[in-house]
């Protein structure tokens, strides 16, 4: 299709599409208006089980089983990307230490900044999980800051200290292990806040660094062979 | 114009839907993806907006005291963006591979399905 044709089959659906979606909106109840039923109940209940963060109630206590399948998008996503992302057999890889990846001309202060902040973004991280029932946060934010704090060590200029961190396969089951006692546990014992969110933080910590890793390996370790693309 | 947010997360979804369908990148597209996806976190955050409200933790205030935003429209914002981020992986890997396949991301230059 030429860009021109679909550019005006875009505008004209588009178009319809405003049209009724206005017509919904103006509809909706008033913005900042002081109804709203379900969130009523959903803080009460969240009261109630003395789960001060409503948000991680909701999610893990009063909607845990579509957390499940939120988990299970996760992972399919993440085995998919690395599926995707495999080394295949006409590209070879370069040893991990044989010799430096990344940006080599890291200066003294950013490296010295990428180790001081290793440990501390760690610390937030499992802070951010462990105490994501009472207050901001949860699972899957701090398993977000978990897996982003390893890559510190890459802004820090040291890839190969970053594959020591980081074994992929002991990654890849742990990431599995922690979807199966999430699956487990929000059947047998939805409610379970704390625990839930550990589960979920550490599957979203997994998956952040086996996605991230993947695309290093992209980037910095395979080499097309000397023939070239067909 | 009280509906003013709503439309505003329409306009979003519309603006990121021309980026992908003019687009000459694949990697644009996924972007311009991730664009059109925010338009529905903005719509779920403004429908759960309550004039005065504070934020539905209760950690450091007595519960009864001033009235806070809705909290299911939040957290299913949180999912919302979960899964945004995983299929903006998945894409972007897709998107790798058909570099690699094709020596192109150009969707208009892809032809045929085979590789």
């Amino acid at each position: 299709m030429r860009t021109r044709t679909r550019t005006l089959l875009f505008a004209a659906g588009a178009a319809g599409a405003a049209a009724l979606f206005t017509a919904g909106a103006l509809d909706l109840p008033r913005f900042g208006g002081a109804v709203h039923p379900y969130g009523d109940r959903a803080v009460r209940q969240a009261l109630r089980e003395s789960t001060t963060n409503t948000i991680s109630s909701v999610n893990f206590d009063q909607r845990a089983f579509d957390t499940i399948g939120e988990e299970l998008i996760l992972m399919a996503s993440a085995i998919g990307a690395v599926v995707l992302l495999r080394v295949v057999g006409k590209e070879a890889e370069d040893q991990g230490a044989a010799h430096r990846h990344g940006p080599a001309e890291v200066s003294d202060a950013l490296r010295i900044v990428g180790y001081l902040l290793l440990p501390v973004t760690l610390l937030i991280g499992v802070y951010i999980i462990a105490h994501g029932a009472q207050s901001p946060g949860g699972g899957f934010q701090g398993g977000v800051v978990l897996g982003t704090a390893v890559h510190l060590l890459y802004l820090a200029g040291d890839y190969p200290a970053l594959q020591r961190l980081r074994p992929i396969p002991v990654f890849e089951s742990t990431e599995a292990l922690a979807a199966g006692v999430f699956v487990a546990m929000a059947l047998a014992a939805a409610g379970a806040v704390p625990a839930l969110n550990g589960a979920v933080g550490v599957e979203v910590g997994c998956a952040l660094v086996l996605l991230i890793g993947k695309f290093f390996e992209q980037a910095l370790l395979v080499r097309e062979p000397p023939g070239g693309t067909p | 114009m009280s509906h003013l947010p709503y439309l505003a997360a329409g306009w979003i979804v519309i603006v990121g839907i021309y980026g992908i369908v003019t687009s000459r990148d694949l990697i644009h597209a996924v972007v311009c993806l991730s664009v059109t996806q925010s338009g529905t976190y903005v719509l779920l955050l403004a429908i759960g907006y309550r004039d005065g409200a504070t934020a539905p933790v209760f950690s450091d205030r007595p519960p009864h005291g001033r009235p806070v935003t809705d909290p299911v429209v939040q957290a299913m914002t949180l999912t919302d963006i979960v899964v945004g981020a995983t299929v903006t992986a998945l894409l972007l890997a897709l998107a790798v591979q058909v570099a690699k396949r094709r020596g192109t991301i150009d969707p208009g230059e892809l032809r045929s399905l085979e590789s």
